[in-house]
């Protein structure tokens, strides 16, 4: 342990978490309740995109619908509340299922192509659902829908902001738990070693199909997870939820972080998001008005990413052993 | 140059993060925050209003009772999602006095629990007005300068029947305004309904399937409320198809001072209903009119006479009470006097606060200067109330 | 029954106009294994270009006539820019720099032509309508569009199946590393290859702007539209593109225009007219799974 924090990558994944543990003291502190909400968004954002990491960084699947899993998991929670089934131990479970049933369903039919296929399928599937949620005319369509958050009645109160966001921060530490895990195992290295070489393992004797399918589904349970949390951070649920750009956000935030690192995900995150927060005020001081047009250097940024900075935030820690 | 932003990039948002931790004093400017659509296709309308609320600032003196103020726009990019957030930074981070603005009837709808009850702050909407919140969900923090969405189209509806339209296709977008649009006309027109379509929003680029439908129907009338970019999208494919000639045209919301310079002569001759009309004669109308043709060489739209109420409403009630917003009862209790010069005349808040209003039917014409603009030619109701103010349990 | 012909007709021309953004988008992904998601920027760019040169030259013919090379040009730029050091990388990249592109072109747009959307007239000659049977008009303007589209269509199907270039582009589709070791200038042959899509992009964007209007980010959600049907399709192929491209079309038309009486004997009016359009949406991507599942790679893909 003491080991790790000689590193640079362990000291900053230290000072990180703990910073992300003490959010709601120091927003407190300092009265700056909205900081605490972004927080909040980034800690759920980063599930989602640990989640998304499972398959894209370590299996090199490029999923083009991680984003789906918000909207599965959210609208599962948004139409039990609006038929008045408030309570979360029947809600989370629900939506959990919901989004095991739907990656699934779309990864044992999107695996079996390949490349640009693939990436299209898993688009194709998302944005199935999407306009499947615009037309829920009972449920707001296109307007989306809101909704009051689920009851833990006498455990915790998912209205206290504070509250609600060391349960995400729990949360995402058992995502990152589990995912170190998965990422250890044996399971984890056929995925690994599938993704440079398919060939190869299935000639070992790997199934490596089912594996895959397994880490798609997964993938897609904590994808739901990050769902339900995003719904009850907003108490709102829609279809802009699940939009494919908010699909392409989530590849750019992994691949931002570091893809196939267990930390990568959650520096992803928090730089786009400080990006977002930042670049219009930035330019604004640069010169009065260049603010809104912040995505002519965001774009860009982006393009370089892709171009050069294959290893992400992650690569600046140092190099990784092992 | 690119690469090196990233550094200070970083650095300085961390600096902004941080900067905001300055604990608020006791309050010498008086804020306000304005959520519109900057971005995207619809960036025009959030212009219109910007435009107006800056007309306004300086009619003021950029002063409201002694105390300077200052307006924080936010951009909703078209999005409720992200409306919803930007509303929710006005209230916690900015600590804004009042939010106002909001074009869409979505955006709103997912906002308005954030800012009224969440924040507890006063929310005057510029322009959408959904039914939900003129009913079930009508709320103290609430004000409109607008209209509630039915409103509009049903005083077409009353001036249609007038007219001795028999029959009519309607077409709008299918979102929440949308649907209480339609809801509105069929209300009171009293003729035939050939056929209704709700078609997808905001991307339908083709009305082709459509307007072979309609040309199927041969309706007396169209009906349609597409507002900014796809009004422009809709009457060009109606004028290319030969409807133009055969069946006329009936809008809301579709034909205005922001999409008139892209339609030209398309245009002309069209019927709108509306309750503000850049025509409207009195002084203040003039003013705001003539100053904003001055500095912007266009018309104004009722997007911007809207914005530019919502302010003058504000200041009304500041100027009450000299400046000192902190007690939210008496702000509220002051702008629900309506105790301000309106760019539509006066007019008197309802239970619901939404205004009771007047609304005319305008026609699309050339000024003498040859601009594209509208004027009024009638009007269709007086003092009309929103159908939904009795399910509001305010009173 | 005129009614039917006319709504046929309806989905022909939406089909060849999906055609024209589809078949550049195949190219450029058939030959140099390319995902471009700032196919839809150019598509833009195009309607963009063509705004100003016609205002400047007072002739649709003429200003579209330009904005053709224009749209060449930016294209031949972005491919030596940015393109061009993305061949080879994995689909990853390529999505990752071109999503940073449409985020670019979009803001650049504003920050140039401002945030109010433009307007192309229908040219004087056009601004009729043909009656196709009698007492049944049909836009002369859409007309031109399936003429110009068809032509291009029949264009490319020769130069694919008859010219050097066309060869080029079929063995680079089925064996990219074949075209190299032919001793032929792969750099050369890609800028062209990518012009070339970006021409058919732009000519789609400033045939679509009069019936439209010229506005930021309209490539932006035509352009999924325009890989569904090019994954249909078989990347690579241009006539799976225009096979796939026809289908999604009557497939849109069909939800719009015959669905929601459909559906009315069966729900409430206007519960019926709001769920046909998200209907008939969510057939096209129905069909799209369908057929990969049935074939991976598409109707007329490559197997590997």
């Amino acid at each position: 342990m003491i080991a790790t924090l000689r590193t640079p990558r362990g000291l900053a994944t230290a000072v990180l978490l703990l910073a992300l543990a003490v959010l709601p003291l120091l927003t407190q502190a300092f009265d700056q309740r909205y900081l605490l909400s972004i927080g909040t968004r980034i800690v759920i954002w980063s599930i989602a995109a640990v989640s998304l990491n499972m398959i894209l960084g370590y299996g090199g699947l490029v999923s083009f619908g991680h984003a789906v899993f918000f909207g599965i998991g959210g609208y599962a929670v948004g139409i039990l509340s609006a038929n008045g089934l408030q309570s979360g131990w029947l809600q989370w479970p629900v939506a959990i299922a919901a989004s095991v049933f739907w990656a699934a369903l779309v990864g044992a039919l999107s695996l079996r192509t390949r490349g640009v296929y693939f990436i299209m399928i898993t688009l194709a599937f998302a944005q199935l659902i999407y306009y499947v949620s615009a037309g829920l005319e009972a449920y707001g369509g296109d307007d989306g829908l809101n909704i009051s958050r689920s009851r833990f009645t006498g455990l915790i109160d998912l209205r206290d902001k504070a509250s609600f966001y060391w349960l995400c921060f729990a949360l995402l530490l058992g995502t990152l738990w589990f995912c170190s895990r998965f990422a250890n195992s044996r399971f984890g290295f056929v995925l690994r070693g599938a993704k440079s070489n398919d060939l190869r393992m299935t000639a070992l004797g790997f199934p490596v199909f089912r594996y895959r399918l397994a880490a798609f589904t997964l993938s897609g349970a904590f994808g739901g997870l990050a769902g339900i949390l995003l719904a009850n951070e907003g108490a709102y649920v829609s279809p802009a939820m699940m939009s494919w750009v908010k699909s392409g956000d989530l590849i750019v935030i992994v691949v931002l972080g570091g893809m196939g690192t267990l930390f990568g995900p959650l520096y992803g995150t928090i730089a786009f998001f400080v990006l977002e927060e930042s670049l219009p005020p930035l330019l604004d001081l640069l010169r009065k008005g260049w603010g809104e047009y912040w995505q002519i250097v965001f774009g860009p940024l982006l393009v370089l990413i892709a171009l050069y900075a294959k290893g992400g935030i992650d690569s600046l820690l140092g190099r990784r052993h092992g | 140059m690119k690469t090196r932003l990233f550094g200070p990039a970083t650095i300085a948002a961390l600096a902004t993060l941080g900067m905001g931790s300055l604990p608020t004093m006791a309050q010498s400017t008086i804020k306000i925050g304005f959520v519109s659509t900057f971005s995207g296709p619809q960036a025009a309308i959030g212009e219109d209003m910007r435009r107006s609320v800056e007309l306004a600032k300086e009619h003021l003196g950029s002063k409201m009772g002694g105390k300077p103020f200052e307006i924080i726009y936010e951009d909703d990019t078209f999005k409720p999602d992200v409306g919803k957030q930007k509303s929710e930074k006005l209230v916690l981070q900015d600590k804004v006095n009042f939010v106002t603005g909001y074009i869409w009837s979505n955006v709103l709808l997912a906002s308005l629990k954030t800012v009224t009850d969440e924040g507890d702050t006063i929310l005057i909407s510029a322009n959408a007005g959904p039914s939900q919140i003129a009913g079930e969900l009508c709320n103290k923090n609430f004000f409109s300068t607008s209209w509630q969405n039915d409103q509009t189209p049903m005083a077409m509806g009353e001036y249609l029947n007038a007219k001795g339209v028999k029959s009519l296709y309607l077409m709008a977008g299918n979102y929440a305004a949308g649907k209480d649009m339609l809801a509105g006309v069929k209300r009171t027109f009293k003729g035939e309904i050939k056929g209704e379509d709700l078609t997808k929003w905001p991307d339908q680029l083709d009305f082709s399937a459509e307007l072979a439908k309609i040309g199927a129907a041969k309706p007396d009338g169209i009906f349609i409320f597409y507002p900014g970019a796809h009004g422009v999208q809709f009457v060009k494919q109606w004028t290319q198809a030969g409807l133009n000639k055969t069946v006329p045209l009936y809008q809301v919301f579709s034909i205005d001072a922001i999409t008139l310079p892209q339609l030209g002569d398309l245009a002309l001759g069209t019927l709108g209903a509306q309750e503000w009309v850049n025509d409207l004669p009195n002084d203040q109308n003039k003013r705001f009119v003539a100053d904003f043709k001055k500095k912007h060489n266009t018309y104004p739209s009722y997007y911007g006479a809207q914005s530019y109420d919502a302010i003058m409403l504000m200041a009304s009630a500041a100027e009450a009470l000299k400046g000192d917003l902190s007690n939210k009862d008496k702000v509220r209790a002051e702008l629900k006097k309506a105790n301000f010069k309106s760019l539509r005349g006066d007019f008197k808040f309802n239970t619901n606060q939404f205004p009771i209003q007047n609304f005319y039917i305008q026609e699309t014409v050339k000024d003498p200067a040859g601009m594209m603009t509208v004027k009024t030619i009638a009007t269709a109701v007086k003092d009309a109330k929103d159908p939904y103010f009795e399910k509001c349990p305010m009173k | 029954m005129d009614y039917l012909l006319l709504q046929i007709l309806n989905g022909v021309q939406l089909g060849l106009l999906m055609f024209l953004l589809a078949a550049g988008l195949t190219l450029t992904f058939g030959i140099m294994d390319l995902v471009n998601l700032a196919h839809g920027s150019l598509y833009m760019m195009g309607a963009y270009f063509a705004w100003t040169l016609i205002g400047l030259t007072d002739s649709f013919v003429l200003g579209a006539l330009l904005a053709l090379p224009a749209t060449f040009l930016l294209g031949v730029l972005v491919e030596a820019v940015v393109m061009r050091r993305l061949y080879g990388r994995d689909h990853l990249d390529q999505v990752l720099a071109t999503f940073g592109l449409i985020l670019f072109f979009n803001e650049l747009v504003r920050a140039v032509w401002g945030p109010a959307g433009k307007s192309i007239a229908v040219p004087k000659f056009l601004a009729r309508t043909i009656e196709i049977l009698p007492g049944v008009p049909y836009p002369a303007y859409r007309f031109a569009i399936i003429a110009v589209a068809a032509l291009v269509a029949l264009l490319l199907a020769w130069l694919v199946a008859r010219t050097r270039l066309g060869m080029l582009i079929r063995a680079g589709a089925s064996n990219r590393r074949m075209i190299a070791a032919l001793g032929v200038n792969i750099e050369l042959l890609f800028s062209l290859v990518f012009g070339l899509g970006a021409v058919f992009a732009g000519l789609a964007g400033l045939m679509a702007a009069p019936i439209g209007s010229v506005k930021i980010g309209m490539g932006d959600d035509i352009l999924i539209l325009a890989f569904v049907i090019i994954v249909i399709g078989g990347i690579g192929s241009i006539k799976g593109a225009f096979i796939a491209a026809m289908v999604v079309g009557q497939i849109d038309i069909v939800g719009r225009a015959f669905l929601p009486d459909f559906l009315k004997t069966f729900m409430s009016s206007a519960a019926a007219s709001s769920a046909a359009p998200a209907i008939s949406q969510v057939l096209v991507y129905v069909v799209m799974a369908g057929v990969l599942v049935w074939r991976p790679t598409g109707l007329f893909g490559q197997r590997t």
